[in-house]
């Protein structure tokens, strides 16, 4: 007995010491909210796996601490005049974290990775823009070599496109458009992307996951610059629980929070003050209503809940965290829209007027407190929905609407928009690249995240002669009209803009706020 | 006894069986799938997904494969954390979960029977009262509301302890999330504890022991204490049983990676794989805790073991 209790209390002892050897590196506690699925950049979806896989690996272009492109393992690159081909030279002496070099086979490897329709890569299609993607994901096409990209020499990467597409530099920092390391991937297969196995090129390299507890990174000491680096690795903290982290936060040990409950922003506000950022964010909130069902195909009924929604007063009251309202379906702040967004007709009328005004819409089309119009209100469970569904079904009431609220899970939620099983039900969306064409062409006729079936062929016309256009202004002139169809004939209703909420320690600078909340380790630094 | 024991595995299996057979077809029935997701995918791409996990062939071939990888103790693929495989998920997670879940059970068996046999002793006394005053606080008071008042005092304000995450498994670590998880048992055991102590101590065999002038000591530790434990010993399976599994609750405050959220966010990821997995290993635990019951039945209770 004697001997097993100094065996534990030895074990208990070296415990305690690992636990708390000192760390001589700079460490950045990140709180990273939920569990990365992958590494692989080609396998991932979520903005926390972007966290990660976007320090880890660099595309031929790469976010600057703002996030706008600058160049990344491309050292410049040129345009054809009509858009359709760019040619990248790579960088000299840029290297894998194995110290072999990285080629610009490595690109059109990955490229032909992504679309091959066997590999069944969830976001293959934000680089359909490259030639023949498109037919060779969807599987018209059998040839992974008619793709549009070629490596030229071991140091010149072409990339034809299928039209041109002026966002496209914005589209080659997602990372669909990051280079894998082919040598590795052929020796390794599925399991290269294993600590020990994976091999990547951007200035941080991943030693430690532990699922559902952390991914650690450390300097890549292969990368082109690792002396530039203030922070040593990244320590991201899987964490879904946003009030536990923010109390980890409270006691030193995250760094950087990626969100916190909006019930303690005020607390945040009061007791730590300067330290919770709430910045716009290139996303939108809305309600979609299903067009494909009476009452909701008339334009002016659709209108009329329009109108009657409130939301100057959900981000300040509702939600607490000071959302902006929305009036246009593209958030505004994106780019290539500088003429953009359109907004509806009624933004600036006062709220009461908005209300009468919805109210006679209404009665035209035989509605009112004699004879409710019932409705359904879907969303997906969560408390900050339901606590807007609760509002707005209070801001129909006085039109003589009557809501019932239903709620689902998430995956239950979108098969239920996805079928046409709804009659109001809550969406969201994030952008994916800094173009209007990402939100506008949510309300295409025939694409399947038009959960509300609206078409309008006029709308559909123009998103496609904008698909060919060069000029930029022109472009977003015809873009402005396509949205200005949208919100006139009511397609969804918007309700507010999304907002990044970042909580980041006075320890902390480089961190710059940004539309597409993108905040690459490399530009951040840490005092003890 | 190992015949006892072989016999009981034995007849676990075609329980087993029709287990894993209800909960792979009621989790088809369900609503939505594991690549739903607030983005639709591209139909083409969908199509891929679902040929590459095989989800596309009919639903009896689906179920012939698993259960045919199943006999060769393969869990198959997770279809959300696509780089491991159900197994290493599972083998991943389970020391977490074991040695939070092992300490919360020791916490629990050594604080619970303590407390109770002192309540007997003391019984509707001060002392009594005191322990019954706690045990109300860990029976009542719900595990997600303890752990953050207990992350605040002790983490935030006194600086005591970290407010979470697994260090190593250090018991500075450990501490909080021990005690949010032993407490509920703790507080049940006791209560099991003193009731069948106070009876015991009525007993015949121990009013003797005390004629004979038997040390109070020597009485509860040699002769009370076994007997006593019976019905402890009954409850400690299920408690095992929920501690060794984990608790979503504790290891999400916490931030500590262990088992119990595979089950919860498996389910709602429509991950079919990860959820029949955990399925599985639940339920040979408890029949493995089961059968320990038992056999600790027979060690404490000679008239069982006779039988």
């Amino acid at each position: 007995m004697h001997h097993f209790l100094k065996a534990l209390v030895s074990a208990v002892a070296l415990c305690a010491v690992t636990g708390l050897s000192p760390a001589a590196a700079v460490t950045l506690n990140l709180h990273n909210g939920g569990d990365a699925t992958s590494l692989d950049p080609q396998r991932v979806s979520g903005d926390w796996e972007n966290r990660i896989v976007g320090d880890i690996f660099e595309g031929l272009v790469t976010e600057d601490a703002k996030a706008r492109p600058i160049p990344g393992m491309a050292r410049d690159w040129t345009i054809s005049d009509d858009g359709l081909t760019y040619t990248f030279n790579l960088k000299e002496g840029i290297k894998w974290s194995d110290g072999e070099p990285v080629k610009a086979s490595d690109f059109v490897f990955a490229f032909k990775r992504l679309m091959d329709p066997e590999q069944a890569a969830q976001y293959a299609y934000l680089q359909y823009p490259i030639k023949n993607a498109e037919a060779i994901n969807t599987g018209k096409m059998d040839d992974l070599d008619a793709l549009g990209v070629k490596a030229i020499d071991d140091r010149t990467v072409e990339i034809t496109l299928e039209r041109p597409t002026p966002y496209y530099l914005s589209a080659l920092l997602h990372y669909t458009a990051y280079p894998l390391p082919e040598h590795v991937l052929k020796e390794k297969g599925d399991a290269w992307v294993q600590i020990g196995n994976i091999v990547t090129n951007g200035p941080y390299r991943p030693v430690e996951w532990v699922p559902g507890s952390h991914v650690l990174t450390e300097k890549n000491p292969e990368w082109s610059d690792p002396e530039s680096l203030d922070i040593d690795g990244v320590k991201f903290f899987t964490l879904e629980d946003q009030s536990a982290a923010l109390r980890r936060y409270r006691a030193g040990e995250f760094d950087i929070l990626t969100g916190f409950p909006t019930d303690q922003y005020k607390w945040l506000q009061e007791n730590r003050p300067g330290e919770a950022r709430v910045e716009p964010f290139a996303g939108l909130y809305y309600y979609v209503l299903n067009t494909s069902r009476p009452p909701l195909d008339k334009a002016d009924v659709r209108k009329a809940l329009s109108m009657a929604v409130y939301r100057e007063i959900i981000g300040p009251n509702v939600l607490g965290t000071g959302e902006l309202p929305a009036f246009s379906w593209v958030p505004p702040g994106i780019g290539n829209y500088e003429s953009g967004p359109a907004y509806v007709e009624w933004k600036d009328m006062a709220y009461p007027q908005r209300v009468e005004e919805a109210k006679r819409l209404l009665a035209e089309a035989g509605h009112g407190p004699d004879n409710p119009l019932k409705l359904t209100l879907s969303y997906n469970t969560d408390d900050n929905h339901k606590r807007i569904a609760v509002a707005v079904a209070a801001m129909w009431k006085p039109l003589g609407v009557d809501v019932e609220l239903t709620n689902a899970e998430t995956k239950v939620h979108y098969a239920n928009l996805r079928q046409g099983t709804f009659e109001v039900g809550r969406a969201g969306w994030l952008a994916d690249y800094d173009d209007p064409t990402n939100f506008l062409d949510l309300l295409k006729s025939g694409i399947e995240m038009n959960y509300g079936r609206w078409t309008n062929p006029e709308y559909d016309a123009l998103l496609n002669k904008a698909a060919e256009m060069q000029n930029l202004e022109e472009r977003a002139a015809t873009l402005v009209k396509a949205e200005t169809i949208a919100l006139e004939d009511s397609a969804a209703i918007p309700i507010y803009y999304y907002v990044s909420r970042n909580v980041v320690s006075p320890q902390i600078s480089g961190f710059e706020d940004n539309i597409k909340d993108i905040h690459r380790t490399r530009w951040l630094a840490k005092t003890e | 006894m190992i015949a006892f024991a072989v016999r009981r595995l034995l007849t676990t299996i075609p329980v087993l069986l029709i287990a894993i057979t209800a909960c792979f077809f009621i989790l088809r029935l369900a609503p939505g799938g594991p690549f739903d997701q607030e983005r639709a995918l591209p139909p083409e791409v969908m199509a891929n997904l679902r040929a590459y996990y095989h989800l596309d062939d009919p639903l009896i071939y689906q179920y012939l494969r698993y259960l045919g990888r199943l006999v060769q103790f393969d869990l198959g693929p997770s279809f959300v954390t696509k780089d491991f495989s159900v197994a290493r998920q599972i083998a991943i997670g389970l020391p977490y979960t074991l040695i939070l879940g092992g300490a919360a059970f020791l916490v629990a068996v050594v604080g619970g029977v303590a407390a109770g046999i002192y309540g007997a002793l003391y019984q509707n006394r001060i002392p009594d009262y005191g322990i019954a005053g706690i045990v109300m606080i860990g029976l009542v008071v719900p595990n997600f509301l303890i752990a953050p008042i207990l992350q605040l005092v002790f983490g935030v304000e006194l600086g005591w302890l970290p407010v979470g995450g697994w260090g190593n498994g250090s018991p500075y670590y450990l501490t909080l999330p021990v005690i949010v998880l032993a407490l509920p048992h703790v507080a049940r055991i006791s209560r099991l504890m003193r009731g069948s102590m106070i009876e015991t101590l009525n007993a015949n065999f121990i009013k003797t022991a005390r004629a004979k002038g038997i040390g109070r000591r020597r009485i509860i530790l040699r002769h009370a204490l076994r007997p006593a434990l019976t019905p402890v010993v009954s409850y400690l399976g299920p408690a095992a049983g929920y501690l060794l599994t984990g608790s979503i609750v504790v290891e999400q405050i916490f931030g500590i990676p262990g088992i119990g959220r595979y089950f919860i966010n498996a389910a709602l990821n429509r991950d079919y794989g990860m959820v029949l997995g955990t399925v599985i290993f639940y339920m040979a635990l408890i029949v493995l805790l089961n059968l320990l019951v038992d056999l600790a039945y027979a060690w404490l209770d000679p008239k069982v073991r006779t039988r």
